[in-house]
């Protein structure tokens, strides 16, 4: 198992390294403009006003919140999928009131408009 | 000797096996992935649009990326006024890495799995979901107005998307009872009583995985017309190919993982003549990977753009209540035919 992850790391590492690689080679050999205007963020030819860091809309956070809280369910699921078959009956009645609850909150969630985008 | 003993007596050996196979791996992916598949993307769009399609450099145009790919390494890398320098480099890097980590599990032919993870399909939920990290931070970190919008809209997108493909992948390991990706294709055919479940549960994967690279008829993240290219609007050349990598890198790993999980992986509908089981492996699993990923790209230019209202409509109100009902039915027919 160790093993296992540390493969995973390594891939992580050596994947790191060559995506910088050509990054390097821009640096190394790609010419340097000189105009400061470059560095100006472009919003479509506009000069830009303001931060793009200020407040954004709400809805951002509720859909946050929500994939937060099933994404957590889900997880409980992947143990129960692969023994269902072992424990069958039991694990499935287990399972149903499991998702129902989900299901509960799902449709909570649906008429008090948080899956709406306002 | 703390890691000596960890790995057995040779982990010099072993660590460069593994650097080896990761470099051997990212190579395949770069070319394989947008080297290639943006070549094919324009060959394809110019076909569907009755056009010709990048035609001078190389025989038929094919060298075309390979130029495009030269000549970013010419072009200045810069960060606008007032980003946030770090997080703006990391972003592409952490993209492309999380494409390339998602090919740890993907089984290639009999034996050629870089590393078969006994929970092989939640890592690869969890590493494809650092993507949306990548595109969120790359977003913010631009201080564009248009970047962040297209970074928010892309982590809304991707999330909710990510719940119903979580689902899919449920379904198969209920079916399995394993979450290695070897064993799921060991499974395969599935039982023929669960093949409607296991259809529905494959168009959930199709259509969530199309949103979860941000592809037509799901590229609200980028929308060229709203949001002048979205979360990469600021990135110089180098780096935007690095977010290419990643996404046709990410497409190129969904597509085998819908491969792996719903096609047989592997297997062929019959034996390769004169091929040994590896070579007739590696064939069908290349072959059936590119029809999906030649699906994925018919229909990004048959259909147009969805609103995004509808987007996160159709992911929370129509594919998360039918793959959780989908699972429930699969699972009493399991338990009842059991």
């Amino acid at each position: 198992m160790p093993l296992d992850w540390a493969y995973v790391a390594v891939f992580a590492l050596v994947g790191a390294g060559m995506a910088a690689l050509p990054l390097g080679l821009v640096w190394l050999l790609a010419p340097r403009s000189q105009y400061p205007q470059k560095r100006v963020a472009y919003e479509s030819g506009i000069i830009p006003f303001g931060e793009a860091w200020s407040q954004f809309h709400v809805r951002y956070y509720l859909f946050g919140l929500a994939f937060l809280l099933f994404d957590i369910e889900v997880i409980y699921m992947y143990p129960w999928a692969v023994v269902l078959r072992e424990l069958g009956g039991f694990a499935f009645v287990e399972m149903l009131i499991f998702l129902g609850v989900l299901g509960v909150g799902l449709a909570y969630a649906w008429g008090k408009g948080a899956l709406e985008w306002v | 000797m703390g890691v000596g003993g960890l790995f057995g007596a040779l982990w010099q050996v072993e660590l460069v096996r593994m650097v080896v196979l990761a470099a051997v791996v990212f190579t395949f992916l770069a070319v394989g992935g947008p080297l290639f598949l943006v070549l094919a993307e324009r060959k394809i769009s110019a076909w569907i649009q009755a056009r010709v399609g990048p035609k001078h450099v190389g025989p038929h145009g094919l060298l075309q990326t390979v130029a495009d790919t030269l000549k970013l390494l010419y072009k200045e890398n810069i960060a606008p006024y007032r980003a946030d320098v770090v997080l703006f480099s990391v972003a592409p890097i952490l993209v492309a890495v999380a494409a390339l980590l998602d090919w740890v599990v993907i089984p290639f032919a009999p034996g050629w799995v870089v590393r078969d993870l006994n929970v092989g399909v939640v890592y690869f939920a969890a590493v494809s979901s650092l993507t949306v990290i990548g595109i969120l931070a790359g977003g913010w970190a631009s201080n564009n107005k248009y970047s962040l919008l297209g970074g928010l809209r892309s982590a809304a997108q991707m999330v909710s998307y990510e719940l119903p493909l979580g689902f899919s992948l449920i379904l198969v390991a209920t079916i399995t009872g394993s979450l290695s990706t070897v064993r799921i294709v060991e499974a395969q055919p599935y039982p023929a009583y669960l093949y409607p479940s296991v259809v529905v549960a494959a168009v959930v994967f199709l259509v969530a995985a199309t949103a979860e690279a941000n592809r037509i008829p799901f590229d609200l993240p980028e929308a060229e017309a709203e949001l002048v290219a979205g979360y990469f609007s600021e990135y110089t050349p180098m780096r935007f190919a690095l977010f290419q990598l990643g996404e046709y890198g990410s497409l190129l790993a969904s597509s085998a993982l819908f491969t792996t999980l719903f096609l047989g992986g592997w297997k062929g509908p019959f034996q390769l003549p004169g091929a040994g089981p590896v070579v007739n492996g590696l064939v069908w699993f290349v072959l059936k990977t590119y029809a999906v990923v030649f699906f994925l790209m018919w229909v990004r230019w048959t259909y147009p753009r969805f609103r995004i209202d509808q987007l996160l409509g159709l992911s929370w109100k129509v594919l998360l209540p039918v793959s959780m009902v989908n699972l429930l039915v699969a699972g009493l027919l399991m338990v009842v035919v059991r």
